[in-house]
């Protein structure tokens, strides 16, 4: 009770009451009430209308494409985005700052803007579409290519998550695990996978449910060919140019729920990953 | 308070009059049309002025056809629309902001200007493109939007549709014959300007389903001895069909301007204007000036051929109509 009593004094912020009200007000307001009209539009269907158009052929190779593509490309963001941030942490080089300052282009570009240069780039006449056409690899206009759309839209979040729990991870601690013995190897799982793998998870679910709604960079380079290279995002945008409203919030119901099973799991994980090693 | 109440009131009817003499449109329309109403809104504002002494501002919104139609249903206050075919204008029909019989208040099906489906190729023709029949051969990739997407693409389809159904005769052979066509093509863009950038920029593809007006626009802005039209022996008469949104004008008060805007369109000034942006006019006088651009084709149309929009849209392009139907095996 003291202690209690001793932290709310202590308290920057006043009003519990407040905040929270405000807090949820907000939320309800900007988050909630549009998906609300989001699952009412959907409500206009029978339950065996929207079961046939969530599984249709058509509609569930688009959920495959954009949620399996997502996942890839974070997994890709991952790897290549802690290597990013780990060099943008431990060393000094020219232009580093530059370097800091690309990294958040794909946050700040419009979506459009990304992908027109992305295609410009990797269509067979682009620089480097040109160099790979020889090979008989065909980026643009091809599921690969809507991998790096995601990719590239995907990388300031693993990087950005990452870097400051890096910053506070001081060489000392290595050097310590050094001193006591430990192998290279032992350093890396045992004192510094622990501390920055919540992170990095964190990174990867924000890159995840970014890549599954994109929508701006990804159909210039995608192709667009229902069920092979066609997001589901674009089927929606097609369900409503045909003015079927709750056939498009459908299967923006399905995505949603979708995405929430899987960023839920991810949180699972990094918290299991962060009370497994101690650092909750 | 004398004096405060005349202020007021002199306040208040220099407002009411600027709000007359000045006034906005907006003019919701399509794709391959933005230079046509760059030049049309200038001559238009100036000949309003020259007659009215009302300085009219019109703003121009261009995208997709039909993503145009919905944002009108969806609230988007546009005094006119100029889109790519009567069913996206049917189905603002359909939500009562305009009445159902629009197509018949304007002269030619409400459409000022018609234009039609080529197909463009690049220089020297390597693939020997002559007709719709090469498009399904095997070695050739083809360039269209998404008829689903782009109002544009669903005349390129109907008139493809439309060759193989009058060569053939019959309605499979249609069905097999622009599902050849859509197998080899190996982007869909969403709009009919991104499948030109595609072609043009990208190059991808070795023949491009075009408006003729857009096939012009590539020869002309990008490449003058890059590319050449190929008229193929049947083709569509395009009719983008232009409207007055009545729930709108009614409101804002500017349905004289709109009248007066869409009208302009039929006069010789706004039908030349037309010719020059490659649509054909409908004034035989002027299509006669520009009658050595535009070739002589056999035209389906819509109407004849197709039994209307709505029929075609149900049976073509429909959820679960013949072109899902292409892509669904």
């Amino acid at each position: 009770m003291d202690r209690r009593r001793n932290r709310r004094r202590r308290s920057v912020i006043p009003g519990f009451g407040i905040t929270l009200g405000l807090t949820l007000t907000w939320l309800a307001l900007i988050v909630l009430i549009p998906l609300g009209g989001l699952f009412l539009k959907t409500a206009e269907l029978s339950p065996s209308e929207f079961w046939s158009i969530v599984t249709g052929t058509r509609a569930l190779n688009a959920l495959k494409i954009s949620f399996g593509l997502s996942l890839v490309a974070a997994a890709v963001n991952l790897f290549f985005g802690a290597l990013v941030g780990w060099a943008l942490v431990r060393y000094e080089f020219p232009g580093k700052r530059l370097v800091d300052a690309i990294i958040d282009v794909p946050f700040a570009l419009p979506t459009a803007v990304a992908g027109i240069a992305l295609t410009t780039l990797f269509a067979e006449n682009g620089w480097l579409g040109g160099l790979l056409a020889p090979f008989g690899i065909k980026v643009a206009f091809t599921p690969l290519g809507i991998l790096i759309a995601l990719i590239f839209i995907g990388l300031p979040f693993v990087v950005r998550t990452l870097q400051p729990v890096l910053e506070d991870l001081d060489t000392e601690i290595e050097e310590a695990a050094a001193t006591l013995g430990a192998s290279r190897w032992q350093t890396i799982t045992k004192v510094i996978a622990p501390i920055v793998l919540p992170s990095l998870w964190t990174g990867f679910a924000l890159a995840f449910a970014r890549a599954v709604g994109e929508y701006g960079s990804v159909i210039f380079i995608a192709g667009n060919l229902p069920n092979i290279s066609e997001i589901a995002p674009l089927l929606i945008v097609i369900r409503l140019e045909e003015f079927k409203y709750a056939d498009a919030t459908a299967i923006a119901v399905v995505m949603l729920l979708a995405s929430f099973v899987i960023l839920f799991a991810i949180n699972r994980l990094q918290r299991w990953s962060a009370t497994r090693t101690g650092h909750a | 308070m004398m004096r405060l109440l005349v202020a007021m009131l002199a306040i208040a009817g220099w407002v009411t009059s600027a709000a007359a003499q000045n006034i906005s449109l907006l003019n919701v329309s399509y794709d391959p049309t933005r230079e046509l109403y760059a030049d049309f809104n200038k001559a238009f504002a100036a000949k309003y002025k020259a007659e009215t002494g009302t300085t009219v501002a019109i703003k121009a919104s261009h995208g997709g056809s039909g993503r145009q139609a919905r944002s009108v249903i969806d609230g988007l206050s546009a005094d006119v629309v100029t889109l790519a075919l009567a069913y996206d204008i049917d189905a603002i029909a359909d939500k009562g902001l305009l009445s159902k019989d629009w197509q018949q208040k304007l002269p030619q099906n409400s459409s000022p200007y018609t234009s039609t489906i080529v197909l463009l190729v690049r220089a020297g023709n390597p693939k020997k493109i002559k007709d719709w029949d090469d498009l399904v051969r095997p070695d050739v990739k083809v360039i269209t939007p998404n008829p689903k997407t782009s109002g544009g693409a669903r005349w390129n389809y109907l008139a493809a549709w439309g060759y193989a159904a009058k060569k053939y005769g019959s309605e499979d052979k249609a069905k097999e014959f622009v599902k050849n066509i859509f197998k080899n093509v190996p982007v869909l863009d969403t709009g009919a300007r991104g499948s030109t950038i595609t072609f043009v920029e990208r190059g991808v593809g070795d023949v491009f389903i075009s408006w003729e007006n857009e096939a012009f626009l590539a020869i002309n802005e990008l490449g003058k001895d890059k590319f050449e039209i190929v008229i193929p022996s049947v083709s569509i008469l395009a009719e983008p069909p232009v409207a007055v949104i009545d729930k709108v004008v009614d409101k804002k008060g500017t349905r004289a301007a709109a009248e007066a805007y869409l009208n302009y369109l039929y006069s010789k000034e706004g039908q030349d204007i037309a010719g020059k942006h490659y649509y054909r006019p409908r004034d035989p006088e002027v299509a006669k000036k520009y009658e050595n651009i535009f070739p002589k084709l056999s035209l389906l149309t819509i109407n004849d051929d197709f039994g209307g929009w709505r029929a075609a849209q149900k049976k073509h392009f429909d959820d679960k109509g013949v072109f899902d139907e292409i892509y669904s095996q």
